[in-house]
């Protein structure tokens, strides 16, 4: 991988191991999406670990149709002003200009993310090229592969956001898990084979097959709402989880904020789950996916 | 002290794995610490990097802090990195309203003080006490320390730039902690430092 400073003995921004650091440094914690400064608060006072700054929640992005775009910046600047926990934003994928302008914006991560409407059909965004760190979204390992080589310092599940229904995130996850195994179990030759398949490049193919886990943090996202999502993607193989409409679009964000936090941390403990899943009032109401256009599936989008 | 001494590391939040991962290297018997009771089975305690806020509102949900207080009072051997140099402060500035902390250095540790993400950065700094070259030291939305109190050995500073000189590595007695990770890069000194300070050889 590209390092900046390798040989260099003055203080270098934006180098791999900042940027993958930042990606380590949110582990075990929840990312939570807010509209509103108020929000921001609720969620960080319930101990989120970063706040995702966004106009709507994709439920309501969904609900709205049209093209969803980068959030305003003085909604942004708003979300920054409030809390001091680290600040992240969407760009559509492959929109390089909405990321310029959200790195001038201060905030700490970028997701690149197929929730707002793609603005390029063959290209992701060149991440090396940011001195802000990416997170982005996969469906399986070589969505995943491509991504690294492409600078993200995060993956994430895709899920199916906005749907509050967590079955495509455990699809996700369960595949990108499944393959990383795999990738350990193949000789040299294979895994030339491996990369072709994937369409990823080797150097990242074999680097995954040496370490048996992504070199770059792995998290769940994209339909979890209750505490129980929560510490299945963790059981799962995710070092933890953003929460989408999940928090704000419940009966009793606070209380579910918090409920959250507790479940991925002791995600191996059902009686703390049973616990912190008492009355939490209502959960967003959901969307099974097979009654879900083809046109209106985010996970699809990104390639 | 016997030859094999366990370490345990707060698995609150952040990036505990890596702290485990470069103790083991280091032959130590290194556990995470999540529950009260864990810390009555450890040596010494490491306080990862991670999100100071988060992690200091979940120690007190959980009935950490005080235990953590109490040992580290009594004299059990922290090293903190990043959020955990905050925690082992005994006053901090810019932490949010009610930050509480476990404290035990005699020094005020300003959070974020190198600024948001994109001003996160790497570079060279010599800790004193350390053979060898200077660590490629990792900076992380990291704090630094403001002022310290006459028992307090600083161990390292920014060596260049616009913050040259600034405070990044401290001693006092049985506590060290440090702004940057080195965690992160694989390189063990100033954890093999805080192993030896656990077995009282250092």
């Amino acid at each position: 991988m590209t390092n900046t400073a390798e040989n260099s003995t003055a203080s270098t921004v934006g180098t791999t191991r900042v940027k993958r650091g930042m990606a380590e440094q949110l582990k075990n914690g929840v990312i939570m999406d807010v509209v509103t400064p108020e929000q921001a608060k609720i969620a960080e006072d319930a101990g989120a670990v970063a706040v995702m700054a966004l106009e709507r929640v994709p439920a309501d992005i969904r609900k709205d149709g049209g093209v969803a775009r980068m959030s305003d910046p003085d909604m942004i600047d708003g979300i920054v002003e409030a809390v001091s926990i680290p600040v992240m934003a969407k760009v559509r994928i492959g929109h390089f200009v909405e990321a310029q302008v959200l790195e001038s914006l201060g905030v700490d991560f970028i997701d690149e993310s197929e929730v707002l409407t793609p603005a390029d059909e063959a290209y992701h965004i060149d991440k090396w090229a940011f001195t802000v760190p990416f997170v982005c979204g996969a469906t399986n390992i070589g969505e995943a592969l491509r991504r690294i080589a492409e600078g993200a310092a995060m993956i994430r599940s895709k899920g199916e956001a906005g749907t509050g229904n967590v079955v495509e995130a455990t699809r996700h996850m369960r595949s990108i898990r499944s393959e990383i195994k795999r990738l350990g179990t193949l000789d040299e030759p294979e895994l030339y084979g491996a990369a072709k398949e994937m369409r990823a490049p080797f150097d990242v193919v074999k680097e995954v097959a040496r370490l048996g886990k992504l070199p770059v943090p792995l998290f769940s996202a994209g339909g979890v709402a209750t505490p129980a999502d929560a510490a299945l993607m963790r059981q799962l193989g995710a070092e933890s989880v953003f929460v989408g409409s999940g928090i704000f679009k419940s009966g009793d964000p606070a209380k579910r904020a918090d409920a959250i936090v507790q479940a991925t941390l002791h995600y191996n403990d059902p009686e703390v789950i049973a616990k912190v899943s008492r009355g939490l009032g209502e959960a967003m109401v959901g969307i099974n996916l097979d009654e879900l256009p083809d046109g209106q599936r985010y996970a699809g989008r990104g390639w | 002290m016997s030859a094999t001494p366990t370490i345990g590391v707060l698995a609150l939040q952040g990036d505990t794995e890596e702290h485990l991962a470069v103790l083991r290297g280091l032959g130590v018997d290194a556990v995470p610490v999540l529950r009260p009771g864990d810390l009555d089975d450890v040596h010494g305690i490491v306080l990862p990097g991670g999100e100071s806020t988060t992690m200091s509102k979940l120690a007190v949900r959980y009935e950490l802090m005080e235990p953590l207080r109490k040992h580290v009072r009594e004299g059990m051997p922290a090293y903190g990195t990043c959020a955990g140099m905050i925690l082992l402060a005994d006053r901090i500035v810019d932490g949010a309203a009610g930050q509480e902390t476990v404290g035990g250095i005699d020094m005020t540790v300003r959070r974020n003080a190198f600024g948001r993400q994109t001003e996160s950065f790497e570079g060279p700094v010599a800790v004193d006490g350390v053979d060898g070259p200077p660590f490629d030291a990792v900076f992380i939305r990291a704090p630094w320390v403001e002022e310290t109190g006459p028992d307090v050995r600083v161990l390292g500073q920014v060596a260049h730039g616009d913050r040259a000189g600034r405070i990044v590595a401290v001693r006092q007695g049985g506590l060290l902690a440090t702004s940057f990770h080195p965690e992160l890069t694989g390189d063990p000194r100033i954890h093999r430092l805080f192993v030896d300070m656990v077995k009282g050889q250092a």
